[in-house]
């Protein structure tokens, strides 16, 4: 097995070469001038080429190529513009952020969507089964800044319930000393509580969207591949043979409907961890997506480059990783290159 | 299903999620922390703290103004609407205990007491190094500088250890006022010279990321993007200590929740938020609201007198009799501007800017105008705007190309993205547009060197030229070097009467800076950065 990780992980380096590539030719093909932008509201054209010269966007395409990849060949990613920090140290700062509420978004969702789901494929056509489709109807056709919006507006202005839309933590919170970067369990680390429960409460209503909006794909992946699964002939021999409804259900229909829904799961995840921009800004959460897209609104090269670079990184390591989850699932399905 | 329905079915979901948190319960200590703290929220924050790095933007200089001292500042007047307003002929000394301006020199004594934040104190070399690394650095602070005739590290003289003399390269009225903007801080040279590498000799790396100064306060934390959170520094000597102790600066990059949190009591000021929620927040007296307008900027139409049809100037001023002023105004603006148009027909012209033009809406006017012109039929043409500031810039934009076209010109809106507004102004290709410009020194000749001057700067958007322009510019300079009223006020009024008549850019409106605070947070001052000085602010 290990072998065949690693041949994986081989044929990944040519796929994350192209990507380098191609992203540095894009952001170098986008419209908009860093040195124009950052040289400030009052500068000339002296003042822009003084900038462009420090940023060394002066130099020749194919010489400003080899320096990043040689910065990136030394784990140097750039400085973003922007933000004024090195790229690396902000994506291992944000990338946390944006995991931990796109993960707890997802266990939402999975909580509601699997046992829905099934709940539909076993019972067509009742209540359970409209309720299933009204669900997820209305959960896709929401954008999400809406369904953010809609929830800020109810649960923060109107209701008070929810604390302020301020990011990670309330303002008079401090972090909890890093340990894995998600704040949930080093505030359970470090034992402290109460900022576990504040940054809870901040986490409710960016996740609650995430999760209305990722409910649909997955509930109704459960319910279609359920419907197969319990169409087949084996159930039917399962049933015959007299086993309890529930072990037929769990124990044989559901393990066999997983491929499909473990599939579906990793696309949404690694789809919600690039696409929850604008949970993001809905929230003022300091993630990685609304931090690639500001760095693309302000022509900011590096940041785009190593968001991504780490995207591209992820999704080799998902997939992998769910290949693994397919092997352990259902042994007949090998771990092939 | 029903629309309302199934909006009760997600809200009900949502309510599930929400329900578990109670409401965060505020220990003794965290309460005492909330009154001595001030909670800004705004758009987007710094990206560097030190003014004179690569491309610091504008939040960057509010941290500057507040963590950094200058040798001089502006004493406070009544402005507009009784609002604090910075005095621009008045300077009171911030590091500097004194101030003796000669003929050709000015000198300052420092402030003996006067310490950085690490404890080292102030002294004249500091200063030098500050000033030389201001005209050294490039970009901008290098450019700014210039704009006060600062351009030599010479100029600036350690007389002994707590004086610093400051030679003038030539009399010109904006050495002192320029001493005062933003750019001219004084920066701890020995931690930085610490702290610098040989290819950055100056620090910029190092005062990036932390304040080094002498100001009223310093930055403890800040997370890009995020937050940055400044405390008061108890033994600053530039002024009267502080009433806040401790201001939290938030990004909150939706507008709607920004507004939310105004007025749920959670954030105690915000400063940019759209004009049509300033107007509802005024009108509900839940908070203060403060409009002040910028001072000497102007919102305008330009217009590229080198590309045809715009070099003739029968069809400029065709374009700003057909302009739609006042619709601009109400349904834009919801009022919160200071009209530039519309001056009534007797009236003279002032030796001030801005100033309003005699210009009004007049559509049978403008299609004579045209057809005196040869374009009795109107012509095509775009009309570009920075999607930076789209909020008021798209809504006047479709007034405008309406406007136009009863009188036959048939416009295309052309989205400029903010990245790359400037580039497109840097190429003087645009048309017909809109932009805004307002300079740090307010005077009428110091807008007209940036925008009329046939140096055709970047912010001449119209690739204006004009030796008549050019002189009078020139003159009223040189008039205010040496005093001369009399040729300077002539001066000004034949600058801005040319402009008028030439109507390369139509004025429209002097944009207001819109602040809202909580009823307890008062001590607000208009300055003409446009950014909050939390050295006044009081939170009762």
């Amino acid at each position: 097995m290990l072998t065949m990780i690693g041949k994986r992980l081989m044929f990944a380096i040519p796929s994350l070469i192209g990507v380098v590539i191609v992203t540095f030719l894009l952001t170098r093909a986008l419209p908009g001038d860093p040195a124009a932008y950052f040289a400030g509201p009052a500068a000339s054209k002296e003042a822009i080429e003084q900038i462009r010269k420090k940023l060394g966007f002066d130099k020749p395409l194919i010489e400003q190529f080899f320096r990043y990849t040689s910065d990136l060949a030394h784990g140097d990613f750039g400085t973003s513009l922007t933000t004024g920090q090195p790229v690396a140290t902000e994506i291992r700062n944000r990338l946390p952020a944006s995991a931990e509420l796109t993960l707890l978004g997802l266990i939402i969702s999975v909580s509601i969507a699997i046992p829905l789901g099934v709940l539909a494929a076993t019972r067509p056509g009742s209540w359970i089964d409209h309720l299933c489709r009204v669900t997820t109807t209305a959960g896709v056709s929401l954008p999400v800044f809406f369904t953010g919006l809609v929830l800020v507006y109810l649960f923060y202005f109107r209701l008070g319930w929810s604390p302020a839309p301020l990011g990670r933590l309330d303002v008079f919170y401090s972090a909890p000393a890093h340990v894995t970067g998600f704040y949930l369990i080093d505030a359970l680390i470090a034992r402290d509580f109460e900022t576990f429960r504040s940054a809870l409460s901040q986490l409710i209503l960016p996740a609650a969207t995430l999760a209305i909006f990722s409910l649909a794909p997955i509930a109704r992946m459960t319910r279609a591949s359920m419907l197969a699964v319990l169409a087949s002939d084996f159930v039917r021999t399962a049933r015959a043979s007299g086993l309890s409804p529930s072990t037929v259900i769990v124990t044989y229909a559901f393990r066999n409907a997983m491929l499909p829904v473990i599939t579906t799961l990793s696309m949404v995840f690694s789809f919600l961890l690039g696409a929850n921009v604008l949970v993001e800004k809905v929230f003022a959460w300091p993630g990685i997506g609304s931090y690639a897209v500001e760095a693309l609104i302000s022509s900011d090269f590096a940041p785009v480059q190593g968001f991504v670079l780490t995207m591209a990184v992820m999704y080799v390591l998902l997939n992998l990783f769910i290949d693994i989850l397919y092997g352990v699932i259902d042994p007949r399905v090998r771990l092939e290159g | 299903m029903k629309r309302r329905d199934f909006l009760k079915s997600v809200s009900g979901l949502a309510a599930a999620g929400a329900l578990t948190p109670a409401p965060a319960i505020w220990s003794a200590a965290k309460a005492d922390a909330r009154s001595e703290t001030l909670l800004i929220v705004s758009e987007s924050g710094p990206n560097n703290l030190d003014i004179h790095g690569v491309g610091t933007n504008v939040p960057g200089y509010e941290v500057s103004w507040n963590c950094y001292d200058r040798l001089i500042s502006h004493e406070m007047k009544s402005g507009p609407g009784g609002v604090p307003y910075y005095d621009r002929d008045k300077f009171k000394p911030e590091l500097a205990e004194d101030m003796n301006v000669g003929d050709m020199s000015v000198t300052f004594k420092l402030k003996k007491n006067a310490k950085f934040h690490d404890g080292a104190p102030v002294t004249a070399k500091d200063v030098k190094w500050s000033l030389d690394r201001a005209v050294s650095v490039g970009g901008f602070p290098t450019f700014q500088m210039g704009a006060g005739s600062l351009t030599k590290t010479e100029q600036f003289v350690i007389v002994d250890d707590n004086t610093v003399r400051l030679d003038f390269a030539k009399k010109d009225r904006l050495t002192i006022p320029d001493l005062a903007v933003i750019v001219p801080c004084v920066v701890n040279s020995e931690l930085v010279k610490k702290n610098a590498t040989e290819k950055d000799p100056w620090g910029l790396e190092y005062t990036k990321q932390q304040t080094a100064g002498s100001g009223a306060y310093r930055v403890v934390k800040w997370t890009a993007g995020t937050e940055v959170v400044m405390e008061r520094n108890d033994a600053w000597v530039g002024g009267p200590l502080p009433k806040v102790k401790r201001v939290v600066w938030r990004m909150v990059p939706q507008a709607g929740n920004r507004r939310a949190l105004l007025e749920r009591g959670d954030a105690d000021i915000s400063y940019d938020l759209p004009n049509k929620d300033f107007v509802e927040l005024k009108d509900n007296a839940k908070l203060n609201i403060v409009s002040v307008p910028y001072s000497n900027g102007v919102q305008y139409i330009g217009m590229n007198v080198k590309i045809a049809p715009f070099d003739n100037v029968k069809v400029r001023e065709a374009v700003a009799c057909a302009i739609p002023y006042q619709k601009i105004m109400d349904a834009v603006l919801f009022g919160l501007a200071k009209p530039m148009f519309g001056a009534p027909a007797g009236k003279a012209t002032e030796v001030a800017w801005p100033q309003p033009t005699k210009y009004v809406t007049d559509i049978a006017k403008a299609k004579a105008l045209l057809a005196e012109a040869g374009y009795p039929n109107g012509f095509e043409t775009t009309l570009s705007f920075d999607l930076g500031f789209a909020g008021v810039n798209e809504p006047l934009c479709v007034l405008v190309q309406e406007s136009l076209a009863q009188i036959g010109i048939k416009t295309t809106i052309n989205k400029i993205p903010g990245a790359n507004w400037r580039t497109e102004l840097n190429k003087k290709v645009l048309p017909l547009y809109t932009n805004v410009f307002s300079g740090w020194l307010d005077y009428p000749e110091y807008f007209f060197i940036w925008c009329y001057d046939g140096k055709n700067s970047i912010f001449n958007t119209m690739s204006y030229q004009s030796k008549e322009m050019d002189a009078y510019i020139s003159g009223a300079v040189d008039a205010a070097a040496i005093g001369n009223t009399a040729k300077y006020d002539a001066d000004v009024k034949g600058f801005v009467d040319l402009a008028f008549k030439d109507i390369p850019r139509i004025p429209l409106y002097q944009p207001y800076v819109n602040v809202a605070m909580q009823k307890n947070v008062s001590g607000y001052q208009y300055w003409f950065h446009r950014r909050l000085d939390y050295r006044a602010l009081v939170k009762a």
